[in-house]
């Protein structure tokens, strides 16, 4: 048969197709099980990293044990057993309109729109009490949503770390969230002043001699927009609509 | 079957003499973005290796049945399901790396030294050859992205494959870490020393010059 005749040149095109989308779905499918494993154990990894727990080294299924995850109604804020922990997805509750609520615009300066009822968190306790909580947090950057966790230290108002483990922002401008440097300058800063929400990421650098030097946040150069995204989305789950009702509670313990 | 001689020849001759980036200057974009660390660059250099030798290698089984009008669309389709398999694979067994590498997996499909060697090698050259230039162009390829890796990550980072060789300033020791060395550009610079260097000992390697320019002139020769 003439290879460029019009059938040749379709059954060639169909052939090929069927081959290779059936080899791409094999490896998919297959594939699959080792993936999910690896990304549960990255989510794992980034919840001991945001708390500054994070060991090299030593297996994270076993630095994880200390861990005990909860499962917390963002409406009451109270620990809740509404919902199975084990099994929350927190991504789709928040598209569910049965499992999550519109959000005010004046209340949402992330512009998240929709919040879920519940959130999970993650508890460190020791003999005093808690000694890290993490929280998850996400919001919108320039490219993307950014996913990560908050970590807090037992007082439940000095940030212990932050971490972002999904976002699709711009290497080496909002890309530079995941540097280490930036994300140390986080730890040790007020998140809370008395019942206040205090912490807020700036454009620019930081003046260390001025007092506010010890809730505010290096910008990140040449991201003013990750910056503001990173800003708004700390300000919205510390806020009255995310955590800090909880966070109240715990403080009482009354949660 | 293939020589000996002529095999060696296919698979060696794109390590130096027809280097993909020094020579065809190919695969420019994925040099500079993953090349700050080593380990990440190693990680891109088998998988543009393998994904070359591979379309190379299935480009050239078919290619006397591959219609002229869609040849092109043809080696694409080869190319991206290899590169989504190789990124499947990645994502499986080695997590952490390829959340670094991002998309530059992805853009593999993308690169021109895979593309380039299915158009001009694999179209014409039986399967055993064609897998061998593959192997050979991802290793020309991988020779040039180690290298600068290493001068990126020593002089960027005073590290050699992520241990510490030299204790940076910042962790207390004496040497000041060249931040250019760790951005996109600076890769640029280096590959550019990189074929200075080569063409400077492999003379047949500069290209001819294309006109001459003439001595300065007058002003009133341009009117």
């Amino acid at each position: 048969m003439d290879n460029d005749s019009v059938k040749k040149t379709f059954v060639v095109a169909l052939c090929l197709c069927l081959v290779c989308a059936v080899v791409v779905s094999a490896s998919a499918i297959m594939l699959r099980p080792a993936q999910a494993f690896n990304k549960a154990l990255d989510l794992k990894a980034n919840i001991l990293q945001s708390a500054g727990l994070y060991q090299p080294g030593v297996s994270i299924e076993k630095q994880f044990e200390r861990i005990s995850v909860r499962l917390v109604d963002l409406r009451t804020g109270q620990f809740s057993n509404d919902v199975d922990v084990d099994t929350y997805d927190q991504r789709k509750a928040s598209k569910d309109p049965t499992m999550s609520v519109a959000l005010k615009p004046d209340s949402d300066p992330a512009k998240l729109r929709r919040r879920p009822h519940y959130a999970s968190v993650y508890l460190v306790e020791g003999k005093n009490g808690i000694e890290k909580l993490v929280l998850p947090v996400r919001g919108y950057g320039l490219w993307s949503t950014l996913y990560g966790f908050l970590a807090l230290e037992g007082d439940l108002e000095t940030v212990a770390g932050i971490g972002f483990y999904e976002h699709a922002e711009t290497p080496g401008l909002g890309g530079e969230v995941d540097n280490f440097a930036w994300k140390a300058s986080w730890i040790g800063k007020r998140a809370f002043e008395g019942n206040e929400r205090v912490i807020t990421v700036i454009k620019g650098k930081v003046d260390r001699q001025r007092p506010e030097a010890a809730y505010q946040i290096d910008g990140l150069a040449g991201a003013t927009i990750t910056t503001r995204g990173i800003d708004n989305l700390v300000k919205y789950w510390l806020g009255e609509s995310g955590f800090a009702p909880f966070i109240r509670n715990l403080q009482i313990r009354n949660a | 079957m293939l020589k000996m001689s002529s095999a060696k020849k296919t698979l060696l001759e794109p390590l130096i003499s027809n280097n993909p980036i020094a020579l065809q200057i190919l695969g420019i974009c994925s040099a500079l973005a993953v090349t700050s660390s080593m380990r990440i660059a190693f990680v891109m250099c088998i998988a543009l290796t393998i994904v070359c030798a591979f379309s190379n290698l299935f480009v050239s089984i078919i290619r006397n049945h591959i219609p002229n009008s869609i040849r092109i669309i043809v080696q694409m389709t080869i190319i991206a399901s290899l590169v989504i398999l190789v990124d499947q694979v990645l994502k499986a067994i080695a997590y952490d790396t390829s959340k670094q590498l991002s998309v530059f997996v992805g853009l593999i499909i993308t690169n021109c030294i895979v593309m380039g060697r299915a158009e001009a090698f694999a179209m014409k050259n039986p399967p055993a050859a064609s897998f061998l230039d593959g192997v050979g162009n991802g290793l020309g390829y991988s020779l040039v992205l180690m290298l600068v890796a290493f001068l990126r990550e020593f002089f960027g980072a005073g590290s050699v494959w992520g241990h510490q060789v030299l204790t940076p300033s910042t962790e207390g020791g004496w040497y000041v870490v060249n931040g250019l060395m760790l951005m996109p550009p600076s890769a640029f610079f280096l590959i550019g020393f990189i074929i200075w260097g080569l063409r400077v000992w492999k003379k047949d390697q500069v290209e001819k010059k294309e006109f001459t320019i003439s001595n300065n002139s007058r002003s009133e020769g341009a009117l």
